[in-house]
């Protein structure tokens, strides 16, 4: 098994392997390959690299006249830009039409670190979980980035690539089956549900541990796919544990929170026991400072984490 | 088709686009009008395009990229066999597949997603730099909108297409001088076009965009020349319908059953006129 610092690295690695074994994979970027690793594509075919310069609304309508032509499409940007700045390219040319295009988001999250605010992407799965036709997929770890592209690539149709820089090496059990849409329990408990995804998963596991040394049991499940959301799964934990808690390297607002909040409040009459906690960035902006300092500052650490759910119970 | 047959083939356009709008209901009637002998020259003179070879990969392409003018592609479209002619009368009904901007799951024959501006010439070299890695040779064409070019999209796009050298994207700019507000250099000036086109990497032509025989000439640089073509159609909004002409006002607009009869009565005035001389 190979060991991936970060889920970036790991789709920059798989995408060359994809590319070498498909003519019709390439890979738009925006000055920003060697970061998103999509210019490692140019190990396999430099051909199929294609720079778009800064102008991420040029890159997203090209690619969908790329994928209009069969092509199957990376095209690539911080996802902050990616889902900000084209957001209307990617709605009509993409969403609409259902177009062969990966959308792959690099440096989600407040992870994305020093940059700041401006940088930080934590409003992306919201404005992609909105739109018709949208998977919208976030691997934890490297080992899963790897089967996460991979389904990406096999299925035919827009997808949102949740991408990361955060190095927490791969965490998460060997031989974890991938299905997109089909939510991964990684730990059974009595008390509390911790749903999450993404590399910040590492720390929701972390806290699990720290919250059974205190005397609370609580399982842990991935939603690796946000869109569409596991409804089994979600009505399947509404009915057995009294408390959900979301934990999201995102705004409270619209992602992974939201999608459970929605499934349990239509869920009346099959009697869910579950209250919902939303932890995440409350409704503000990110700022400037290392990974590990922001996800302390913002205690989506193990630590913080633990604390506030010790508080909810 | 010779010149004479096409510009009467462009009047007939004018005409089904009449019917097809009608009157008390609201269409993009000025956009569409000043769009028409561009697309003829187009489709009946420049395009290997038709009803038999619309899904050959080799095919040239049209992309409406000011896609509320996209009634005019719906009637040619139609003329050319794809779409059934009294289909056309469905236009932005509930349940048509003629929408009231493109959407190309639903309408056969178009080939891009437009209508929010700016998206057609990036779309275009999509095609353009798939069609490259696949060792196809065709030409895309594109009908630009005069107000759209204040989108900062297209100038991105521009950019794209002259650093890829991608010589078999044309860009006709259907400039008609009017947007939905008002006059286009009153309301944000775009000119000068040509400078601006030639600073950003391509070959600049100015034809009468109501000379069909210009428009055919400046079809005809494309691909024997070492840049793309950007050829700017000068054209009357709402051309053919004199009340309609150079104004805004018919941007996006509705006429009475009187201004109906009235416009489908010069459009066939004109049409006889054009067969008299091509019979004459």
């Amino acid at each position: 098994m190979k060991n991936h610092k970060s889920t970036r690295d790991s789709y920059g690695e798989t995408l060359k392997e994809l590319a070498k074994k498909d003519k019709n994979v390439v890979a738009l970027d925006c000055d920003l390959g060697r970061s998103t690793r999509s210019f490692r594509i140019t190990e396999a075919d430099p051909e199929r690299f294609i720079e778009m310069g800064i102008a991420e609304q040029d890159m997203i309508s090209t690619s969908a006249g790329m994928a209009s032509m069969g092509k199957i499409v990376f095209a690539n940007s911080f996802a902050v830009f990616l889902t900000g700045r084209a957001f209307d390219q990617i709605r009509q040319q993409v969403s609409l039409p259902s177009a062969n295009v990966k959308l792959c988001a690099s440096s989600a999250g407040l992870t994305q670190g020093p940059d700041g605010a401006t940088h930080q992407s934590v409003l992306d799965v919201s404005l992609m979980r909105t739109l018709p036709n949208m998977i919208v997929l976030s691997p934890a770890d490297g080992n899963q980035a790897e089967q996460v592209v991979s389904a990406a690539y096999e299925y035919k149709g827009p997808v949102y690539l949740r991408l990361s820089r955060y190095e927490t090496g791969d965490f998460l059990p060997e031989n974890l089956s991938f299905k997109i849409g089909k939510a991964q329990v990684l730990k059974e408990g009595k008390d509390v549900m911790l749903a999450s995804y993404g590399p910040i998963l590492k720390n929701v596991l972390g806290a699990s541990v720290i919250l059974e040394n205190w005397g609370i049991s609580t399982g842990v499940v991935n939603f690796h796919t946000i869109k569409p959301i596991d409804v089994e799964t979600v009505k399947s934990l509404g009915k057995s544990y009294s408390l959900i808690v979301s934990i999201e390297e995102h705004s409270i607002i619209g992602g992974l929170g939201t999608a459970l909040s929605e499934v349990l409040a239509e869920m009346n009459s099959e009697k869910t026991i579950a209250s919902l906690k939303r932890i995440g960035v409350q409704d503000r902006f990110g700022e400037s400072g290392t990974a590990d300092e922001l996800l302390k500052k913002f205690k989506l650490d193990a630590d913080g984490i633990a604390q506030t759910i010790k508080e909810l119970v | 088709m010779n010149i004479k047959d096409l510009e009467e083939k462009a009047w007939q356009i004018r005409l089904e686009l009449i019917k097809m709008f009608s009157f008390g209901k609201i269409h993009h009637l000025g956009g569409s009008l000043s769009s028409v002998d561009i697309l003829t020259a187009l489709y009946h003179y420049k395009m290997n395009y038709s009803a038999q070879n619309m899904n050959d990969p080799e095919r040239d392409r049209f992309i409406m990229s000011k896609g509320h003018s996209v009634p005019t592609q719906y009637v040619v479209l139609a003329m050319l066999g794809i779409i059934p002619m009294d289909e056309l009368k469905t236009i932005k009904r509930l349940g048509t597949r003629l929408q009231g901007h493109p959407d190309i799951l639903k309408t056969p024959g178009l080939e891009a997603p437009t209508g929010s501006l700016a998206q057609g010439l990036s779309y275009a070299n999509g095609i353009a730099l798939a069609a490259r890695l696949d060792h196809q040779n065709f030409n895309i064409f594109l009908v630009l909108g005069d107000g759209e070019l204040q989108e900062g999209q297209v100038w991105e796009a521009a950019m794209t297409t002259s650093h890829y050298s991608l010589k078999n994207v044309c860009v006709i700019v259907d400039k008609n001088k009017y947007q939905s507000q008002g006059n286009v250099n009153t309301m944000m000036r775009i000119d000068p076009l040509e400078e601006k086109f030639e600073a950003f990497g391509w070959k600049a032509v100015t034809v009468d965009g109501h000379d069909i025989k210009q428009i055919c000439d400046a079809l005809d640089l494309v691909g024997d020349n070492n840049k793309p073509i950007a050829i700017i159609a000068n054209t009357i909004k709402g051309k053919g319908i004199s009340f309609i002409e150079d104004t805004y006002k018919y941007h996006n607009a509705s006429i009475t059953k009187e201004e109906y009869i009235r416009a489908e009565q010069e459009v066939v005035k004109k049409i006889e006129s054009i067969r008299s001389e091509i019979n004459a």
